[in-house]
């Protein structure tokens, strides 16, 4: 891959010399320890230098959620015909209730289940232990949600420090009521951020699901599972589409939209394709080990990755698929060039600066320099070493990484570096949009979306044009 | 295979009919008795947790930093549930304790995140609250903080108070209490002077989302000419303007008008059951006239208040006020026929409740269904008690300790013609097909409504024209052709 063309005025000493400034306001320890999580970028290097997914040092104001976060929020909640049991006290559940955005098909209540199921720990709970309510509460879900597939037990903080054994009380209910039964203890203390729940969670899908049923229809020499996509706004609609054009028969969705059955038979496709590695690259390393099942990171931002992706996916199949892919790009290619000649005119030469969780920054980078709009900071919530691995090739050098980065040091930053957009969480939406900077949610792709494929990037580029160019940033300076 | 020895279970479908049967089954009354009789699941609540009531008091006073004792991701949950609402910034921070902290306690992570947060944020005061984890390990915050001041981890006479707020018992009203609780006792300590008086007086408005509520109780108390501290006031953290530059602390009740309110001339709390403890505080420490008055939602209950004000200060009602009231009670007589003996369901938090029935049964609207998620016996004899005070309260209900499944099961059962409360009322609201009026926290999915108020006469006039603007919208939107008219 050619190297990006560098960023007017960034140099790796700039960048540098803005680090060490904003290090050196900080208390000498916590300068220390942050230091070594935000760098400089060089992208030849083999080993990204930012550290990454080590703890939150306290007090800084970190943007991270927990074990808890990664694993309901994430790798479970999308799951639909899944109860999905927040185990504890009631504000984990309330928060993480329709706040992700993982949208789903379904009757809710009926054959879906977009809601917040919790056994609200009391006080008695605390002292007594919560095993019991558990198993009642799964009895009285079954009772109620009779069309449900499964349940999981999604440990809250509390669980795991007064010792309840949820493991002990899935598995008796698992054969009582004759359902997929499954336990996580992902407790919120656990790890340093999201992370270690998407991980547990992909653990207790190879514990307790994957291998345990079979799809109804004979295997076939297409069949493929979408892993990593949480159709966010609709994302996996945009992009299953587009995998069953070029011929492919996509047998399962981990997890957006997804149906437990369909996952636990997954060891049966023929290939899985990743696009969230960080949350799902655990069981598709299982599977690759247990049943040999290939895999393949592809990208589905902006025109450019997806036609990349689309032909190193063709690589792996036969003629028919590689001219499949060959005539679904040209289909698409008309399409993408009409909308980039009615944005890019307007984005051409824009900066932005990132920050999301574990996959976007280095996954959106190609969309938006399909807009003409260049990276000039990019960081991860809970991104780990392969991660920024991943990132430092797609950074023109000298840019500015950051890992875990506090508020006080991304204000310094974006100060410092005056980007055009700056795409982070709803913790940070508002601080950068009341100093007048244009803003897009990008976890939640600010209540708009799906931004996968084709579908997606004309919609992620109308929505790019949008804030940057909104009227409204006009009028913040007053005139008086 | 290798795994061919185990037998492995089919991919099923649910048949068109099976769905189709409990798509019915869900909104009958046999399910309705199966729903109500369940004891230990609880589903879609509408409360949320102790933490996040005291993070709404602890970043209410000017120059505060609100600071999480406990796990990292609480603190962001807590962020992120006051950004969707409000669409503001949230400022808070945490000391992130992880498994070591299980096993030690939280007090090394405390003093970190004290002495960073001070450095980074240059807060004047750090009010510091618990999530589960240390609550369950027994962590003792009166002396880590201790430990911290004399480590001159952070200055000695920075105000750190703190409240010990578990998750695992109240909600988040009682964590607003306690914070406030808390913050008063820390700031007043050695402020009382016998024979002093500020002359002000001390408005506590409880646990509300709603900045335009504040902002009127303050335009009330400024038309009377009486002087206040407002303890404490959201208003402008949560409702800042965009002037090209952040202000991490926008706002706030200023630190030294809290230090004095133990002088002040009398104590209003606008919502008994989220300022519990914190009046038994004040009852007992503070100079002047307490009293806890009902929110002033609709005409009755802001005439109480205003009456009350003008009874402490010696004021007469301003003829602004009473213009207002006439304005109010005008628009109520106009559009009464649009409420009058309609139905509805209102869930919400205690003081909330007590207040949006009060106003339906003045309109002479039926506040059929009354729900609370978490709620003592004491309050459900309230509000029995306000419903038998009135005719159109007759044969209502009130539940408490039942949720938003329940709720979706009345609703389907026996019907009403409008729904009040916050989102999370949406969904069933959307599955009985009755119009949802949100009103209370959080609304995460409409824009300005947190800026709208709907406490006092103005706030009568506001709930009103929402209410029965929608109604008609409704009727113009679905009525057959013969009956679309150009007047309602």
């Amino acid at each position: 891959m050619a190297e990006r063309k560098p960023v007017k005025g960034v140099t790796i000493e700039s960048t540098e010399k803005l680090i060490a400034e904003t290090l050196a306001e900080m208390p000498e320890k916590a300068a220390k320890k942050r230091a070594p999580h935000l760098g400089a970028n060089e992208p030849t290097v083999s080993s990204c230098a930012v550290k990454s997914n080590k703890k939150v040092v306290p007090g800084v104001m970190s943007q991270r959620g927990c074990a808890y976060a990664g694993a309901k929020g994430v790798v479970w909640g999308p799951i639909r015909d899944m109860v999905h049991v927040s185990h504890g006290p009631i504000g984990c559940g309330v928060y993480s209730w329709g706040t992700r955005r993982n949208l789903m098909q379904g009757i809710p209540g009926v054959t879906s289940f977009p809601m917040d199921f919790t056994s609200d720990f009391q006080e008695r709970d605390i002292v007594y232990g919560g095993d019991q309510k558990l198993e009642k509460l799964l009895r009285e879900a079954d009772e109620l949600f009779p069309l449900n597939k499964g349940m999981s037990i999604l440990s809250e903080c509390p669980v795991g420090l007064i010792g309840d054994d949820i493991n002990a009380t899935a598995k008796k209910m698992e054969k009582e009521l004759d359902k997929l039964v499954v336990p996580c203890n992902c407790e919120g203390f656990r790890g340093v951020s999201q992370s270690l729940g998407h991980h547990i969670s992909n653990d207790s899908i190879r514990d307790h699901i994957i291998g345990k049923y079979e799809f109804t229809e004979k295997a076939g020499p297409y069949d493929v599972a979408l892993i990593g996509d949480y159709n966010i706004g609709g994302d996996v609609w945009a992009a299953k589409p587009i995998l069953e054009e070029i011929g492919l028969n996509v047998k399962s969705v981990w997890t957006g939209d997804g149906e437990v059955e369909k996952i636990a038979a997954t060891h049966t496709v023929k290939l899985n394709l990743i696009h969230c590695y960080r949350s799902m690259n655990y069981m598709c390393k299982v599977m690759e080990e247990k049943w040999g099942i290939p895999w393949l990171e592809y990208n589905f931002f902006g025109p450019t990755k997806i036609e990349e992706s689309l032909r190193a996916i063709g690589e792996l199949f036969d003629d028919k698929i590689k001219k499949n892919v060959e005539k679904v790009i040209k289909k698409y290619r008309k399409e993408m060039d009409g909308v980039i000649a009615q944005y890019k005119p307007r984005l051409d030469g824009k900066t932005a600066m990132l920050f999301v969780g574990g996959l976007r920054p280095r996954h959106t980078i190609g969309a938006y320099e399909d807009l003409g709009i260049q990276i000039t900071g990019a960081g991860y919530e809970f991104a780990h070493q392969d991660d920024y691995d991943r990132t430092a090739p797609e950074m023109a050098k000298g840019t500015l990484i950051y890992d875990d980065v506090s508020e006080f040091e991304l204000d310094k930053f974006v100060e410092e570096l005056k980007p055009d957009l700056v795409g982070s969480g709803i913790k940070e939406k508002y601080v950068f949009q009341k100093a007048g900077i244009p803003f897009r949610q990008m976890h939640s792709w600010d209540y708009s979306g799906p931004y996968h494929g084709y579908e997606g990037f004309k919609i992620f580029a109308r929505d790019i044009d949008m804030a940057i160019n909104s009227p409204t940033w006009g009028l913040v300076k007053s005139p008086f | 295979m290798s795994e061919a020895a185990v037998k492995l279970k089919k991919v099923t479908e649910h048949s068109p009919s099976e769905i189709e049967k409990v798509k019915e089954w869900i909104n009958s009354e046999d399910y309705k008795e199966k729903n109500f009789a369940r004891t230990a699941l609880v589903v879609n609540p509408a409360h949320a947790c102790q933490p996040l009531g005291a993070q709404m008091v602890a970043t209410s006073f000017e120059g505060s930093l609100p600071f999480v004792h406990g796990s990292q991701g609480c603190a962001s949950y807590f962020r992120s549930t006051f950004s969707r609402h409000y669409r503001e910034p949230a400022a808070a921070t945490c000391d992130a304790m992880t498994e070591d902290g299980a096993v030690f306690g939280g007090q090394n992570n405390l003093f970190e995140g004290l002495e960073n947060a001070y450095a980074l944020y240059k807060p004047k005061m750090m009010p510091v609250y618990t999530t589960c984890m240390p609550e369950v390990i027994g962590d003792d915050l009166t002396a880590f903080i201790k430990n911290a001041k004399q480590k001159e981890m952070v200055p000695e006479e920075l105000p750190i108070p703190y409240a010990n707020t578990p998750s695992f018992n109240g909600t988040h009203i009682h964590g607003y209490d306690a914070m406030l609780r808390s913050i008063l006792q820390d700031l007043t300590q050695d402020q009382k002077i016998e024979g002093k008086c500020t002359g002000k007086l001390n408005l506590i408005p409880g646990f509300d989302g709603n900045v335009g509520n504040l902002r009127e109780y303050k335009r009330i108390c400024e038309l009377m000419d009486i002087p206040y501290t407002m303890l404490a006031d959201s208003s402008d953290v949560f409702d800042s303007g965009c002037d090209g530059e952040y202000k991490l602390y926008a706002g706030g009740t200023k630190i030294e008008d809290a230090a004095e309110c133990i002088n002040g001339k009398a104590t209003i709390s606008l919502q008994k059951y989220s300022t519990a403890n914190t009046m038994k505080f004040i009852n007992a420490e503070f100079s002047g006239d307490k009293e806890v008055m009902p929110l002033p939602f609709g005409v009755k209950k802001t005439d109480e208040l205003i009456l009350k004000l003008s009874e402490l200060f010696d004021k007469p009602v301003p003829e602004a006020l009473k213009k207002e009231r006439a304005l109010a009670v005008d628009a109520m007589t106009d559009a009464h026929q649009y409420l009058h003996g309609r139905k509805f369901a209102v869930a919400g938090d205690p003081d909330y409740l007590l207040g949006i029935v009060s106003f339906l049964l003045e309109m002479g609207a039926i506040p059929h269904h009354v729900l609370c998620s978490r709620a003592t016996k004491k309050f459900k004899k309230e509000m029995d008690a306000l419903l038998e005070s009135s005719p159109f309260g007759e044969g209502c209900t009130c539940y408490i300790n039942k949720d938003l499944w329940h709720m979706r099961s009345l609703l389907v059962t026996d019907p009403v013609d409008g729904i009040i409360g916050d989102t999370h009322a949406k969904w069933a609201a959307r599955d009985a097909g009755i119009p949802l009026f949100r009103i209370g926290f959080p609304i995460i999915d409409r824009v300005n409504l947190h800026r709208s108020p709907v406490v006092g006469y103005q706030g009568a006039i506001n709930m009103l024209t929402m209410i029965a603007n929608k109604f008609l919208d409704i009727k113009d939107e679905t009525c057959e052709d013969q009956w679309f008219e150009m007047m309602r």
